[in-house]
C-alpha cells in the first residue's frame, strides 16, 4: 500500500501530466502559426492535380474540423480531446479516404519491433562492455574501446545511419537500403529471414549510438562502484574476476541504468524515426517522412501524438518495473 | 578563466584535441569571409560535378557550387544557427532553473512538473510538426529559434539542482547570517560556481543543436537555399551523389559534421573531468603514491569545484 502511494501513484500522475502537456502542445502549435494550414494544404494539392470538387469540399471540412478552426479556442480544445479519446485522428490528405489511424497502425509494428530489438541489444552490450572496460580501465583494449566510443558518441543518429547507408548499402551493396521485407508476410523462416536481413542496417545504425551512450554511463558507474570495499574484499577472497564483474559490479550498476533507460527512451525513439526515413523502413518514421512531403498535417499530428503517448507509456512501464528490480524501493 | 583554459589545454588530452579540431572549424569560418563567391550566389559559378582537383579542393556539386567554399559558409551558418539555439535554450533554462531553485515552493513544483513533462516528450515529431507548418517561410534564424525553444528542459533541471546544493552550503549560511543581501549572495557567491557549469552546458548545447540542424535540413524542413552542413547533405542526396559516383559531395559535409560535434564533445569531456569531483578523486587515488605532498592543495581545489 505504501509502495502504491509513494512510488506508483506519483508516476502514473506524472504520466498523465506528460500526455496532457504533450497533447495540448500539439493542439496549440498549429494554432499559433500565422498560416492557415487548411488553405495552405488545399492550395498545394489543387495546384498540381485536378481533384474531384466533392473531395475538395470534404477535405476542407475534415481539415477544418480536425484543426478545429471553428468556434472559440476553448471549444476547439474540448472537441479535440473528445475526438481523440474516441481514437479519431481524421483522414489522410495524401491518400485521401484512408484513415490516419489505419496508416499509423500499419507502420507501428515495424517501429515497435525495431525499437524493442535495438534497445535490448544496445542496453545489454553497453552495460556489459562498460562494466568490463570500467573494471579493467588500465588495459590497452579498454582504452582503445573508450577512444572509439568517444568518437562515435557525439555523432548524430542521422550521420551514423548515412555513413552505414553509403558504405554497406551503396558502395559494398551487401545490405538492402529500401523496405522492410520481401515476399508475402508469413510465419516461415524464409519471410522472417528477409525481415532480419532488411532490418539489419537500420538496427545497426541505432545500436551503435545507443551502445556508445550506455557504455559511457556504465563505465562511469563501474569506476565509482569498484572503489567500494566489497569489491576489494571479493578480490582478496580470490572470487573469480568474471564473477565479480558480472554478479557484483555489473549488477549494482544496472539499477541506475534502468532508470536512465526510461529517460533515454525518447532519444532512441527519435533515432529510430530518422533511421526509418533514411532506409525507407516501413515504420512510423517513414510514414512521417511521406507525410512531410505531402504536407499531410493529419498524419504528422497523429505521429506526434502517438509518439508522445507511446514514449511516455514506455517510460511508465520501465518506471513501474523498477521496484521489481530494486528491493530497496519495495521495502521503503 | 584564462588560467582555467590554459590548465585544461595543458592537462586534459581530450580538451586539447577538441580545441584543436575547433581551431580548424574556426579557420574555416574565417576563410568564409575571404571567399571568392557571394554567400547568396554560390550556385552555377563553376563547372558541375568536378572531382576534387587542384582548382577545386573538394570538387564541385551538381548545382555548380565549389564544395570547399560552400563548406566554409556552411560551417559558419550551422554555427550561427547553433549559437541562436543555444542562447535561447540556455537562456530559458538558466532563468527557470535558478528561479525555481531559489524560490522553491509552489512555483518550483509547477515548474518542475512542466520540465519533467518536456523532458519526456519526444521533441523531433513536435519540431517536425512546427517546421512543416512553417515550411517555405523558414529562415536560418527561425530554425535556430525553433531548436532553442525545445532545448531548455534538461539544462533547467541541472541548474536547479546546482542552486539547491549551493543554497545548503555553509558559506551561504555564513553570508546570510552576516547580513548579505540575496542578490549579492547570488551574484558574488553563487555565480562563480554556476558559470563553469554553464560553460560545459553550453558546449553540450552545441552538440544538440548541430545534430538537430542537420536532421531538419536533411528532411527538407530548413531554408534550403542558404548553405548549412545539413542543406549540403540534403542537396547531395537530392542529386543522388552516392549512386552517381560523386561521393565527395556528400563525404565533405559528413566529415565536417563529425569534426564539429567531436570537437565540441571532446572539449566538454575535458571540462566535465575538470569539474567532476568524483573523477578527480579517482585520479587522485591512482596517483596517490607519486605526488602525496601535492595532495592537500589538490583537495582544496576539489572542494572549490565540488557541486
Amino acid at each position: 500500500m505504501n509502495l502504491l502511494r509513494t512510488y506508483i501513484l506519483p508516476r502514473i500522475l506524472q504520466w498523465a501530466l506528460v500526455i496532457f502537456v504533450g497533447i495540448s502542445a500539439t493542439f496549440l502549435i498549429p494554432r499559433l502559426s500565422p498560416y492557415n494550414p487548411v488553405d495552405e494544404m488545399i492550395g498545394r494539392m489543387t495546384a498540381f492535380a485536378s481533384i474531384d470538387p466533392h473531395a475538395v469540399v470534404s477535405m476542407r471540412e475534415s481539415a477544418t474540423a480536425l484543426f478545429g478552426l471553428d468556434g472559440t479556442l476553448l471549444e476547439q480544445y474540448g472537441r479535440f480531446w473528445s475526438r481523440l479519446l474516441q481514437g479519431d485522428l481524421g483522414v489522410s490528405f495524401g491518400n485521401f479516404p484512408r484513415k490516419v489511424s489505419d496508416i499509423i497502425a500499419a507502420g507501428l509494428p515495424w517501429s515497435v519491433g525495431l525499437l524493442t530489438t535495438t534497445i535490448i541489444i544496445s542496453w545489454t552490450i553497453g552495460v556489459f562492455l562498460g562494466a568490463l572496460a570500467g573494471y579493467f580501465h588500465n588495459r590497452r583494449w579498454s582504452q582503445f574501446l573508450e577512444r572509439f566510443v568517444v568518437v562515435v558518441y557525439p555523432v548524430p543518429y542521422l550521420i551514423t545511419a548515412l555513413v552505414l547507408f553509403i558504405i554497406f548499402g551503396a558502395w559494398l551493396q551487401i545490405f538492402p537500403i529500401m523496405g522492410g521485407s520481401r515476399g508475402e508476410p508469413a510465419l516461415t523462416w524464409k519471410y522472417i529471414s528477409t525481415v532480419l536481413y532488411f532490418g539489419f542496417l537500420p538496427a545497426l545504425s541505432i545500436v551503435i549510438g545507443a551502445i556508445a551512450f550506455r557504455f559511457i554511463m556504465a563505465k562511469a558507474l563501474t569506476t565509482t562502484e569498484i572503489a567500494n570495499d566489497y569489491v576489494q574484499y571479493a578480490e582478496l577472497a580470490a572470487v573469480p574476476k568474471r564473477k565479480i564483474i558480472l554478479f557484483y559490479v555489473a549488477r549494482n550498476t544496472m539499477l541506475p541504468q534502468v532508470t536512465d533507460l526510461a529517460l533515454a527512451f525518447g532519444a532512441i525513439f527519435e533515432g529510430a524515426l530518422i533511421t526509418e526515413i533514411l532506409f525507407a523502413y516501413p515504420g512510423l518514421g517513414f510514414v512521417l517522412y511521406n507525410a512531410i512531403y505531402n504536407a499531410d498535417y493529419n498524419i504528422i499530428m497523429g505521429v506526434a501524438l502517438l509518439s508522445i503517448v507511446g514514449v511516455a507509456t514506455a517510460m511508465l512501464i520501465i518506471d513501474l518495473l523498477y521496484p521489481v528490480l530494486d528491493p530497496r524501493v519495495r521495502l521503503r | 578563466m584564462f588560467t582555467t583554459i590554459r590548465d585544461l589545454i595543458k592537462f586534459s588530452p581530450s580538451f586539447r584535441f577538441g580545441s584543436l579540431i575547433l581551431l580548424i572549424v574556426a579557420v574555416m569560418i574565417v576563410l568564409s569571409f575571404f571567399s571568392p563567391y557571394d554567400p547568396g550566389k554560390l550556385r552555377r559559378k563553376v563547372k558541375r560535378n568536378q572531382p576534387p582537383s587542384a582548382a577545386f579542393v573538394f570538387g564541385t556539386t551538381s548545382q555548380g557550387e565549389d564544395v570547399f567554399w560552400s563548406t566554409t559558409f556552411a560551417v559558419r551558418n550551422t554555427l550561427s544557427i547553433s549559437i541562436i539555439a543555444v542562447a535561447i535554450g540556455r537562456g530559458i533554462g538558466v532563468m527557470l532553473g535558478m528561479l525555481s531553485g531559489y524560490f522553491g515552493g509552489i512555483f518550483d513544483r509547477i515548474a518542475q512538473s512542466t520540465v519533467e513533462s518536456f523532458i519526456v516528450i519526444p521533441r523531433l515529431p513536435l519540431i517536425i510538426l512546427i517546421a512543416s507548418i512553417l515550411r517555405g517561410s523558414m529562415t536560418m534564424y527561425s530554425l535556430g529559434i525553433l531548436i532553442g525553444l525545445f532545448d531548455w528542459a534538461h539544462p533547467s533541471k541541472r541548474y536547479r539542482s546546482q542552486v539547491l546544493s549551493l543554497r545548503e552550503r555553509d558559506f551561504t549560511h555564513t553570508a546570510v547570517f552576516s547580513g548579505m543581501s540575496t542578490v549579492r549572495i547570488v551574484i558574488r557567491e553563487h555565480l562563480p560556481f554556476i558559470i563553469p557549469y554553464m560553460l560545459a552546458d553550453v558546449i553540450s548545447g552545441f552538440l544538440f543543436s548541430i545534430g538537430f540542424e542537420v536532421t531538419l535540413s536533411y528532411l527538407g524542413l530548413a531554408d534550403l537555399d542558404s548553405p548549412t552542413v545539413g542543406t549540403m547533405i540534403y542537396w547531395a542526396t537530392y542529386y543522388q551523389s552516392v549512386f552517381a559516383g560523386r561521393a565527395w559531395v556528400i563525404i565533405v559535409p559528413i566529415v565536417t559534421v563529425v569534426l564539429m560535434v567531436l570537437g565540441f564533445y571532446l572539449m566538454s569531456v575535458g571540462l566535465g573531468e575538470y569539474l567532476d569531483p568524483r573523477k578527480r578523486l579517482v585520479r587522485l587515488s591512482a596517483h596517490v603514491g607519486e605526488d602525496a605532498p601535492d595532495d592537500d592543495s589538490r583537495k582544496e581545489e576539489d572542494e572549490i569545484w565540488a557541486p
